[in-house]
């Protein structure tokens, strides 16, 4: 089904402004994520959606042509993954999962029929009649998925699914997730801070701060051709380039770079991947911190700009600490903004 | 075991102790089985006097176990609701309500007995029948199903997990039925046995609102030593005992268990 948000926000009876006027559509089918730091109201969005928040007079929520603006939460047929689960304690692994099912008066053979199907679907059988607390913490995170996916909701929301878990299983359920999520064939909204996470698993990613989308749009759009300083620092952690612009050129404590257009006006961005340390790059830099990642290393360079710039070193010999290098971005990489208001 | 003289010391102590506590009530008990007391148990034993306190008690007995169970009825009807308002509501204002409803835990039965008297003593119909003394009990007894369910709820997510089946198409009544009540389930048991316990065992309150037809188990007891030979009294006891130490050990167990999920 497809999802069409108009107008909505929210504000709390003290004033607090949690969500600006939003327009949101997803298209049927389509995986959004939608993207931001803490108390960017990307949670009160998705519990708007849900029906567990009241939006302000004059929003609109419609699933396809019904309008669901006013309907409560148990109506809106909506499947949703909390943050931590809310797993009926009281219930097995099977019965959580059949509960929606049981809610919609199904007969007692096709509960178990499709309470099966999805326990394959998510590979939940040998656990099906286990307590929830004699679960991991993986198994929980599907197990709640497999409840919320079971009544064949319209819609399915997942709150920060899987920021519960330690890093190295996130990773993993990470792709699981991305998966299991094209396999159920659902229109799909999740709310997450995790850049990795959103780029990973969406189609879409919506990027939000302050209360509002400040962006969206695919994960290499957003990546590559980001709209403001915000959303190019926090999707793949660009660094702004403190110096003086004239016309195509700029101007660093380090050195002068060639820019690829003019950029009189503008901040201007880069990301670590596109520092390039070689002995006929135009800045001249001290190396100050030197972290050995695996595959790579990750260079602290100062010099060049009022902050630290990281570069990512992939050979085998990385220059030393203390070291003076010299480096270069090529003008491709170099992302002109629109100056932040907030610091002009 | 015995090696060092603190042990040993340890060990005494703790005998008398026990013994401080149990003589008393195995005198009382062997009073209540001996043909004559004032002889000793050379007179023989017998439950003649277990079988005269049936037939002059038998109606106290009864009446305490209908008001326990009214009781337990009442404080249900009344504690889960509350209980589960205040725990999904927390804030000052239900701090303070919290705070009220425990209020007849402080003030001595005594005072509560003679509000109730105040209040509703000109009420003859009211006065004289059990439901009198049922208010009394419900009054005293509210504050600790209360609580004991309060303390479950108040350990986990409720708000959470309500969401949680709201969102799979449960109605509010639904989530109350499915997901709050098993959940609370250890708490409402736990409540449920110190309730009927307290009721059994109440004597203060009881003793102020009783009339001569509406002889509470106590109350009997206490009419028993006051009018009967010593062996009937002490049968008395006996039967006291038998019918509140295995609730009491219930309630221990269930409390126990009710704490442990409650952390």
């Amino acid at each position: 089904m497809t999802l069409r948000l108009t107008n909505t926000a929210k504000t709390y009876p003290d004033g607090t402004r949690a969500l600006l006027p939003t327009e949101l559509s997803v298209d049927r089918g389509e995986i959004v994520s939608l993207l931001g730091p803490s108390g960017c109201g990307k949670t009160t969005l998705l519990r708007i959606i849900a029906g567990l928040e009241t939006p302000d007079a004059g929003s609109e929520i419609w699933f396809d042509s019904d309008n669901v603006t006013s309907l409560p939460v148990e109506r809106r047929k909506v499947g949703m993954v909390f943050q931590s689960y809310a797993l009926f304690p009281n219930m097995s692994v099977r019965a959580n999962i059949g509960y929606g099912l049981k809610m919609q008066k199904l007969p007692k053979s096709e509960i178990d029929a499709r309470v099966t199907e999805v326990l394959e679907m998510c590979q939940l059988q040998a656990f099906a009649g286990r307590a929830i607390d004699a679960l991991s913490g993986g198994q929980r995170q599907r197990v709640a998925l497999a409840r919320a996916i079971a009544p064949r909701p319209r819609l399915l929301l997942l709150d920060e699914p899987l920021s519960a878990l330690d890093a190295a299983l996130r990773e993993a359920l990470r792709d699981e997730l991305a998966v299991l999520l094209r396999e159920f064939d659902i229109t799909a909204i999740f709310v997450t801070h995790d850049q990795d996470e959103a780029m990973a698993i969406a189609d879409r990613v919506a990027v939000m701060s302050s209360g509002q989308v400040v962006q969206s749009g695919t994960p290499e759009d957003l990546y590559r051709n980001p709209k403001s300083a915000f959303v190019a620092g926090f999707v793949g952690n660009a660094m702004r380039l403190e110096g003086r612009c004239e016309a195509a050129r700029l101007e660093l404590a380090g050195g002068a770079l060639t820019l690829p257009g003019d950029g009189t006006g503008q901040d201007v961005f880069v990301r670590a991947e596109d520092v390039e340390i070689s002995a006929d790059g135009p800045l001249t830099a001290r190396v100050e911190t030197v972290t050995f990642l695996g595959t790579h290393y990750r260079i602290g360079l100062s010099g060049i700009t009022g902050d630290v710039l990281a570069a990512i070193y992939a050979g085998q010999n990385a220059p030393r600490v203390g070291e003076r290098v010299k480096a270069g971005i090529k003008p491709e990489a170099l992302m002109l903004l629109p100056q932040d208001p907030a610091r002009a | 075991m015995f090696r060092s003289k603190a042990k040993i010391l340890q060990l005494a102590v703790t005998l008398l102790a026990c013994a401080f506590l149990l003589v008393p009530t195995i005198l009382s008990v062997m009073a209540g089985l001996t043909v004559n007391y004032f002889q000793g148990i050379s007179s023989g034993l017998t439950l003649k006097w277990i079988y005269q306190v049936w037939e002059l008690y038998a109606d106290s007995i009864f009446l305490s176990i209908r008001l326990a169970l009214a009781c337990l009825v009442v404080t249900l009807i009344i504690g889960l609701p509350a209980a589960y308002g205040l725990a999904r509501h927390p804030g000052w204002l239900s701090r303070l309500l919290e705070e009220f409803i425990s209020l007849p835990l402080a003030v001595p039965g005594l005072a509560l007995a003679l509000a109730l008297l105040q209040l509703y003593g000109s009420m003859k119909g009211f006065r004289a029948s059990w439901t009198f003394i049922l208010v009394g009990h419900v009054l005293y007894t509210l504050p600790f199903m209360v609580r004991s369910i309060l303390a479950v709820l108040a350990a986990m997510d409720l708000k959470t997990l309500e969401e949680g089946a709201a969102s799979l198409g449960a109605t509010p009544w639904q989530r109350f039925r499915d997901i709050v009540v098993p959940n609370a389930m250890p708490g409402i048991l736990a409540g449920s046995l110190t309730v009927v316990t307290l009721s059994l065992g109440e004597f203060n309150l009881t003793w102020m609102l009783h009339t001569p037809y509406l002889k509470t188990l106590p109350v009997g007891l206490a009419d028993s030593y006051a009018s009967m030979r010593l062996e009937i009294a002490s049968a008395y006891t006996l039967v006291f005992f038998i019918i509140i130490v295995p609730l009491l050990m219930a309630m221990q167990w269930a409390s126990a268990r009710a704490q442990r999920i409650a952390k």
